[in-house]
C-alpha cells in the first residue's frame, strides 16, 4: 500500500532508496537529534577552531539535549575554510580521507573538503535519492555534463546515476558538438548540467535542426549549480518537452544532492536526515521559524571528513510549512531566489539578478540570453540589461523591436522598481557558459 | 507576385554591417538592393538578393539570425511625379506602408520600389487593378 501511495507516477513505483524520504516525522526528529549529538561531539573533539568557539560560548557537546539546542552552536562560514586552509577543519585523520573536492574561492586559494569512505557513500545515497525523486530509474541513460574533477557536480551525479543503475555517460563539460551527437546516438533520457549550459545546447541543437521532442529521447533534466528561475523552467520545458528538475548542493556540504525538487515542484526536498536545515536572519543571526525568509544554514549530521556545524550558505530561501502532495515527510525549501552575495544595490534599491531574469522571461519568446551591467555615470547608478534578439523576436520592422524593448523595460521595472536600459544585441553575441555563468558585471 | 526580402539585426557598431556583406561576398551573392534602418542603438539591414535561400543558409551558418519577409516590388517611370502616381493608388486602397525603399536600373528608364505593406494582398490587388507593374522574382532579376 505504501509503495502504491508513494509511486512516482502511474508507471513508476517508488524507488527503494527513497524510503527515508517518507520516514514518520517523530522518528526523523529523533534520528536527527541522535546524529546531531554525535556530530557535535566529533567536531568538538577534532576541530580546534570549533572547540575554541564553543568554549568561548561555554557550550559543551552534552548541552545539546534537543534539536532546538542547535542554536547554542557557533556558525561556520566560507572564510573559515579559507583561513584554515587546507586541512584545519578536517575532523578525520588523513588515513580515513579518501577523496578531496574543492570549490574555487574568490581570492586565490580554493577551499578544500575532505571526504571519508563514509562521506562518499552517503553522498551517493543522497544523489540516488535526488535522481529517484525525479523519476530516474535503472532503464535510463544519463548524460553527465557537469564537470568531473575537483568540482563536485560531475562525480556526484555520476555515482548517483550508477547507484540507481542508469547507463551513465560521463562526458563532462564542453564540446557542444559532441554533447549533441552523443545525446542523439546514445538515446540519452536524462541530462545533468547547469541550466545555462542546457539553454546553450537547446540553441545549438535548434541551429542544427534538432527537434528535442522528436529527435531525442530526453525526459528529464537535472539542473543545478547556479540559481535559476521558475520562468526559465517553463522556457526549457516548452522548448524541449522534458521535465526540468532543480537540484541543490554546495561543495562545503558535500556537493549536489543536498536537496531536489519532486515532480510537484513545490520547492526542494531536503535530505534532512543528513543535512539539517535552518533559516536565519542574516543580520541578527536569529533562527527563524519555518515559513519565514532568510539565509539557509546547513549542519551535516552524518559527515565525518569535513563536517560542518551551522554552515551559512548565503542562499536566501524559506522552509515551506505545507507538506508536499508527494507524501514525503522531509521538508522543502523554496527555490533559491537569491544569494545574499549576489545582491546588487542600485540607486539604493536592493536588486537580485533572479528578479531581472523573471521580468525578462515574462515577455513571450524572449530567451534567457542576457547580461546585466551596472555602472556609475556621475553620481547615478546605471543599470543596463543586454538581451539577445532571437529568430523568434527578430523583426524587419524597427517598430516591433522598439516595442519589444519597451515591453522588457516595463516588465523588469515592474519587478525591481527601478528603471533599466534595455539594449538589444545580436543573436549569439553574449557569452555562453559550460559551467557556471556569470551574468552580472558590476563596474562601479 | 511577392518577393522575398531577408533582414538581419545589427548592433550599431563598426564592422557589423561588413561582417554580413563579407559573408555574402564569399558566397558570391550579389546584393540587388538594400535598405538600412537605424536607431541610436541598433539597426536592421534589409536585403534583396537573387538567391535568398542560398544567402540565408550562408548567413545562418556564419551565426547570423535571418528574418525572411515577403515584400512587394513595383516599377514606376523614372521621372518627376512617378512615385506620387503610385502612392495615389496605394493611398486610395487604404493599405499602410510599413516601410519602403527604391532603386533604379542602369540601362532602364524605370525605377523599382520595394514596399512592405501591412496588407500586401490588398495592395497588390489595388496596384494591378490600376495597371501598375508589380514584379515577381523572375522579372525583378532579369534586369
Amino acid at each position: 500500500m505504501f509503495y502504491q501511495e508513494c509511486a512516482h507516477d502511474e508507471n513508476t513505483p517508488v524507488h527503494p532508496v527513497s524510503a527515508p524520504d517518507y520516514m514518520p516525522m517523530d522518528q526523523l526528529r529523533a534520528l536527527q537529534l541522535h546524529r546531531l549529538q554525535g556530530l557535535v561531539k566529533r567536531v568538538y573533539e577534532n576541530v580546534p577552531l570549533t572547540r575554541k568557539r564553543m568554549d568561548e560560548r561555554k557550550v559543551k557537546p552534552e548541552h545539546i539535549k534537543s534539536l532546538k539546542d542547535i542554536s547554542l552552536l557557533p556558525f561556520s562560514v566560507k572564510t573559515d575554510l579559507r583561513d584554515e586552509y587546507p586541512f584545519g577543519l578536517f575532523a578525520s585523520p588523513m588515513n580515513d580521507i579518501v577523496r578531496f573536492h574543492c570549490s574555487s574561492g574568490t581570492t586565490g586559494k580554493p577551499i578544500v573538503i575532505g571526504n571519508t569512505k563514509n562521506d562518499i557513500d552517503l553522498w551517493q545515497q543522497a544523489c540516488m535519492r535526488a535522481l529517484a525523486m525525479c523519476g530516474v530509474r535503472s532503464s535510463d541513460v544519463m548524460q553527465v555534463t557537469y564537470g568531473y574533477g575537483l568540482f563536485t557536480g560531475g562525480l556526484g551525479l555520476h555515482y548517483g546515476g550508477e547507484g540507481i543503475g542508469c547507463a551513465v555517460l560521463p562526458i563532462s563539460g564542453g564540446n557542444t558538438e559532441r554533447q549533441l551527437m552523443m545525446m542523439l546516438d546514445m538515446g540519452v533520457t536524462v541530462i545533468a548540467c547547469t541550466p545555462s549550459y542546457f539553454l546553450h545546447l537547446i540553441d545549438e541543437g535548434h541551429k542544427r535542426g534538432i527537434d528535442f521532442r522528436k529527435d531525442t529521447k530526453l525526459k528529464h533534466g537535472i539542473f543545478g549549480a547556479e540559481p535559476w528561475t521558475e520562468e526559465m523552467r517553463t522556457k526549457i520545458e516548452n522548448a524541449t518537452g522534458i521535465i526540468a528538475h532543480d537540484i541543490y548542493g554546495l561543495t562545503e556540504i558535500c556537493g549536489p544532492g543536498v536537496a531536489n525538487d519532486c515532480r510537484f515542484h513545490n520547492g526542494l526536498h531536503i535530505f534532512e536526515d543528513h543535512f539539517y536545515p535552518e533559516i536565519i536572519d542574516p543580520e541578527t543571526q536569529e533562527t527563524l521559524p519555518d515559513g519565514e525568509a532568510g539565509e539557509l544554514v546547513f549542519t551535516t549530521l552524518t559527515r565525518t571528513g569535513t563536517p560542518m556545524l551551522r554552515y551559512r550558505t548565503r542562499d536566501i530561501s524559506r522552509i515551506n510549512t505545507k507538506p508536499c502532495q508527494c507524501g514525503r515527510t522531509i521538508r522543502t525549501f523554496e527555490r533559491i531566489s537569491a544569494r545574499s552575495d549576489d545582491m546588487l544595490i542600485i540607486r539604493g534599491v536592493n536588486v537580485f539578478p533572479s528578479q531581472i531574469e523573471s521580468g525578462l522571461l515574462k515577455i513571450d519568446k524572449v530567451l534567457p540570453h542576457y547580461m546585466i551591467y551596472v555602472s556609475r555615470e556621475g553620481d547615478l547608478d546605471k543599470l543596463e540589461i543586454q538581451v539577445e534578439v532571437t529568430s523568434e523576436t527578430l523583426s524587419d520592422k524597427i517598430k516591433t523591436l522598439e516595442k519589444l524593448r519597451s515591453e522588457i523595460a516595463q516588465s523588469v521595472q515592474h519587478i525591481i522598481n527601478i528603471s533599466a536600459t534595455i539594449t538589444l544585441v545580436e543573436p549569439h553575441s553574449l557569452p555562453r557558459s559550460e559551467g557556471k555563468l556569470c551574468r552580472v558585471k558590476d563596474m562601479r | 507576385m511577392k518577393i522575398q526580402q531577408i533582414s538581419l539585426f545589427l548592433e550599431n557598431k563598426p564592422g557589423h554591417l561588413n561582417a554580413i556583406c563579407r559573408t555574402l561576398a564569399n558566397t558570391k551573392i550579389n546584393i540587388v538592393t538594400l535598405s538600412l534602418a537605424d536607431t541610436q542603438q541598433f539597426g536592421i539591414v534589409r536585403l534583396i538578393v537573387e538567391d535568398w535561400k542560398k544567402a540565408k543558409d550562408a548567413l545562418e551558418s556564419a551565426g547570423h539570425v535571418v528574418n525572411v519577409r515577403e515584400v512587394v516590388a513595383a516599377t514606376i517611370a523614372n521621372n518627376p511625379g512617378g512615385m506620387s502616381e503610385i502612392l495615389d493608388t496605394v493611398d486610395k486602397s487604404g493599405v499602410n506602408i510599413e516601410y519602403m525603399y527604391a532603386f533604379t536600373f542602369r540601362h532602364d528608364s524605370k525605377a523599382v520600389l520595394i514596399f512592405r505593406f501591412d496588407n500586401p494582398d490588398k495592395a497588390i490587388e489595388a496596384l494591378t487593378a490600376a495597371g501598375r507593374d508589380v514584379l515577381n522574382e523572375v522579372e525583378l532579376f532579369k534586369h
